[in-house]
């Protein structure tokens, strides 16, 4: 088995870059090896603001305080008990690690606008904390601040300083575009597409957001370290919320869906704001942080005209990361399908009341192993609230579900996920500007265990090789093989519907629930799609198909359940079920 | 603390908390209409403040530069998008709505400045200055995002705090100012002593509260605002065009801001950046009614007020630091409270 190559672009750019700043301490003035500090510093928090914003869809306006913490803590211990600097770094991040987790728990488990809520008033109450607190120097600071030093050298000078900035700063983006480049990336960007496709995978979705939290929080807090120990000295006017805001402009402008948008945001403001710290108080003969308003519209413009900042224009000058596929990678191995004695799914008495309207009314039915179930109605009847109590999008009002016997009626989303019980949406969940190949293999997120510090240390390969074949082969299994490198987002609905069917399947589902698989599909893509599905169940897959389209589920199903005002009204073969009375008297309507 | 400090406290907290309450109300109506955390509204109470104040001074205020530019602004923007889109004879109505009406309200404002008029004419000027510039920005910045996402939309509105404050500075200057009190009359209640100004501020904001109710209860545009607030796209397809409910929303919402600033502007004294600290104890009043219900953001903005006022007096170096954190321990209330299935945008 060989290991993919990593396309060339990436260790390229990452060599090109590294060069290039390593001959800058050498041959540009001290100026600009100051502003290539400050850069740097500010590259290290805007990369965490790029994972959170640009990728998690989250925001925090409360870095700059993170960036306080880790540049006090290191202030307060190295001049008031002599701790060395590399001691007080571990610490530092224990501290934020411990604020994040606390902030992050208490927003992020809610769906909402919180937590950046949360993280202006936090970097508020911080900057006045740092201001008011005797111990910490008030508003005037703290000063002698000792030097880093590595062996042999002591970092004094601002160009040994840009080294260390510098390394650090390239190893973080390294770690995160690794991490985006994995198992847990793909949960992460998933989060962006609405929790309860990612949830429909196995992601918990509001861990990870945590993790993300703290993971930006954490990069923040490196950066406070270093900027304590360049300048000396500190106090609270770099940590207020003002900084904090600069911190996502930074991320935005420069681009927050990709990790060099926060290098390229980094350089752009602080270069603009050096230039009009100079320029602004000629032009307008007075004295006053003008530059806001520049940055401020320069925001909204981007917000308005190009909300994916400067950086994907800036790709399209790079040449393409070549797309590859390992070839000889083994498949991931399949869930153990020990026969299960009776019904795979039993649905009994279902209730799902909202206030005053009954919308299932103690349904009861069985899904047994190897059938294609359909369940059908017409609008309005109670399908897809039935649908969702069986995927735990909604809970039940009474009665229960089991799956292989079990009760999984008081289960989150995620965990009967777990269970082996995949399904699609009515309304289609891929993230569009991710490539098919990653969509699909987030549906296999279950199947593999590496963690994001696995992944951002690139230890997860062998494992992410085997997810990706899993992903090519299901790919393969749906007719998508030349769609496999496109954005999922430029394919025609048919397609999107049947890349949502190989998500599922690479997630090594027993039952597969669809719902309403053929809405709004050509007839040509309808043939297609039961063609799909019969081959499913020929290799012995389950699946439960919610439909109010009579003529596909006609061919395609083994048995028919058929719901009307959230009540069972017939349930049979295909051809009994056309021949009802009920039934055609409920999509008809009756004579009076 | 004897009685007559906790009372004194109390009747400050009250004050300042019903002026909390009508921002907090201004947000969460902003929030359910147009899904904008509306972040720079407290630079529309200070804008409030600052002009009532220059007025008062028989000065042309520096709202009427800020409110010509906008208008300027606004009117090319019209000109842009009728061409663009082939309606050219709807032209002369749009710039008369957007560039004409607040030029002409700038114009009045600066014409009447110097004269001095009473009191009541000058803060009339004031609300009609401060809320055709709340409506320009809506329309300025608002308007083409109206399809972002929250997140999105909550950046933009960061980013028009900040050009805001800088324009303030630019326009007000870093000088602050104080209006001087509608009444300087006080009773006595019992042990108390009840200064007319507080009941003023009280009663102003109780009669907007139940002006707003009013609206919202019974009237044909306060109805479609609610409808639009509950379901967007259902709001649409009944007629009611997302751009008349953003706008009005956000006159409505200036509105209630500038008056928080008329009603403020005699008890504390008011910089160019102000406002930003002001809006955050409405937000935090809001986010105790979870930014959606009312009455519970009223009352949180009450208490707001009240905390703030009390760690005036214990600990006034830390009295922002206590009023901020509160907010912790309410998100933490509320995310064990609330269901893990609050649907998002």
């Amino acid at each position: 088995m060989t290991l993919p190559r990593r396309s060339l672009f990436g260790p390229v750019a990452f060599a090109a870059v590294a060069l290039l700043l390593a001959i800058v301490p050498l041959t540009a003035p001290p100026f600009w090896v100051t502003l290539g500090n400050y850069i740097g510093l500010y590259s290290i928090v805007a990369l965490g603001l790029v994972l959170l914003t640009g990728v998690a869809g989250q925001t925090s306006f409360g870095q700059a305080a993170f960036v306080g913490i880790g540049a006090y803590t290191t202030a307060y211990l190295t001049t008031r008990y002599g701790t060395s600097p590399w001691l007080t770094l571990p610490m530092a991040l224990v501290m934020t690690l411990a604020i994040a987790l606390f902030l992050g728990f208490i927003t992020l488990r809610m769906r909402g606008h919180y937590l950046p809520l949360a993280t202006i008033a936090w970097g508020i109450s911080l900057y006045f904390l740092f201001g008011n607190l005797d111990f910490l120097g008030g508003y005037t600071g703290l000063t002698g601040i000792p030097p880093l030093s590595l062996p042999g050298v002591e970092l004094r000078q601002e160009r040994h300083f840009f080294y260390l900035i510098w390394t650090i700063a390239l190893c973080a983006l390294w770690a995160t575009d690794n991490l985006l480049d994995s198992r847990p990336g793909r949960a992460i960007r998933a989060l962006k597409g609405g929790l309860e496709m990612a949830e429909a995978f196995g992601v918990d979705a509001a861990r990870l957001k945590i993790i993300v939290f703290v993971y930006a929080a954490l990069l923040a807090c490196i950066s406070g370290w270093l900027y304590a120990h360049l300048q000396r000295f500190v106090n609270p006017s770099p940590f207020g919320i003002n900084q904090g805001i600069e911190y996502l402009f930074m991320a935005v402008v420069g681009g927050a869906g990709n990790v060099w948008g926060a290098v390229v945001g980094a350089t752009l403001i602080t270069l603009l704001k050096q230039w009009l710290q100079d320029l602004l108080p000629k032009i307008l003969g007075r004295a006053g942080n003008f530059e806001i308003v520049v940055f401020g519209v320069l925001m909204i413009l981007v917000l308005q005209r190009a909300r994916d900042g400067v950086w994907p224009w800036l790709e399209r000058m790079l040449p393409k990361r070549s797309k590859h596929v390992m070839q000889n990678a083994t498949t991931l191995p399949a869930r153990s399908r020990t026969a299960h004695q009776g019904q795979l799914l039993e649905i009994d008495k279902a209730r799902k009341q909202f206030g005053g309207l009954v919308a299932v009314n103690d349904l009861s039915f069985d899904v047994r192993p190897g059938e294609i179930l359909g369940l059908i109605g017409p609008n309005g009847a109670g399908k897809s609230t039935m649908f969702n109590l069986i995927s735990g999008a909604l809970p039940l009002t009474a009665g229960d579900v089991r799956f292989r016997g079990q009760s999984i009626s008081a289960l989150q989303p995620y965990e009967i996920a777990r269970l082996g019980i995949g399904r699609t949406f009515q309304h289609v969940r891929l993230i569009g500007s991710m490539s098919v190949l990653d969509n699909v293999a987030l549906g296999a997120f279950l199947r593999g265990k590496s963690g994001v510090v696995r992944a951002a240390l690139r230890l997860d390969r062998k494992e992410e090789a085997r997810i990706k074949a899993e992903a090519v082969c299901q790919i393969s299994r749906c007719g998508l093989d030349s769609h496999t490198f496109d954005a999922a987002g430029s394919l025609a609905l048919g397609l999107q519907r049947i890349v949502e069917i190989a998500r599922v399947l690479a997630s090594d589902p027993q039952l597969l629930l669809l719902d309403e698989p053929a809405a709004g599909l050509r007839y040509q893509e309808k043939r297609d799609l039961a063609a799909l599905l019969r081959g499913l169940r020929e290799q012995g897959m389950t699946i439960l198909l919610v439909e109010h389209d009579m003529d596909f589920v006609m061919g395609l199903t083994d048995r028919l359940v058929v719901m009307d005002f959230g009540e069972k009204l017939a349930e049979g073969l295909p051809a009994q079920i056309q021949s009802n009375p009920l039934v055609v008297e409920a999509y008809l309507g009756g004579v009076e | 603390m004897n009685l007559t400090i906790a009372a004194l406290l109390a009747q400050d907290g009250v004050t300042n908390g019903a002026i909390y309450a009508l921002l907090a109300l201004a947000l969460v109506m902003v929030f359910a209409v147009t899904r904008v955390i509306w972040v720079p509204s407290g630079e529309f109470v200070a804008y409030g403040t600052l002009t009532l104040a220059a007025l008062q001074l028989g000065k042309p205020p520096g709202t009427i530069g800020l409110l010509v530019g906008m208008a300027i602004i606004a009117g090319l923007l019209e000109i842009w998008s009728c061409l663009a889109a082939g309606q050219a004879r709807q032209l002369p109505r749009r710039l008369t709505l957007w560039t004409l009406v607040p030029l002409a309200i700038a114009a009045l404002v600066d014409w009447l400045a110097p004269l001095q008029l009473p009191l009541a004419v000058q803060i009339a000027l004031t609300l009609a200055a401060v809320t055709a510039m709340g409506t320009l920005l809506y329309r300025i910045v608002y308007q083409p995002l109206a399809e972002a996402s929250v997140l999105v939309l909550l950046i933009v509105s960061v980013a028009v705090h900040f050009v805001l404050t800088g324009l303030g500075l630019w326009f007000f200057g870093a000088e602050g100012s104080r209006t001087p009190p509608f009444s300087s009359a006080s009773f006595q209640l019992g042990e108390m002593t009840v200064s007319a100004q507080s009941l003023l501020v009280v009663l102003t904001s109780v009669l907007l509260i139940f002006g707003l109710y009013l609206f919202f209860g019974y009237t044909l545009y306060g109805k479609a605002l609610r409808a639009t607030a509950v379901n967007r796209v259902g709001a649409r397809l009944v007629g009611i065009s997302p751009n008349l409910a953003g706008s009005l929303t956000f006159a409505l919402a200036t509105l209630l801001c500038a008056f928080s600033g008329v009603l403020i502007g005699p008890i504390t004294t008011i910089y160019y950046d102000s406002g930003f600290f002001i809006s955050l104890k409405g937000f935090v009043g809001a986010i105790i009614g979870g930014l959606a219900s009312y009455p519970l953001a009223a009352a949180g903005a009450l208490l707001v007020g009240l905390l703030e006022s009390f760690s005036s007096f214990w600990a006034s170096a830390f009295k922002e630091v206590i009023v901020f954190t509160l907010i912790i321990p309410v998100l933490l209330w509320r995310s064990l409270v609330s269901r893990h299935h609050e649907e998002e945008q």
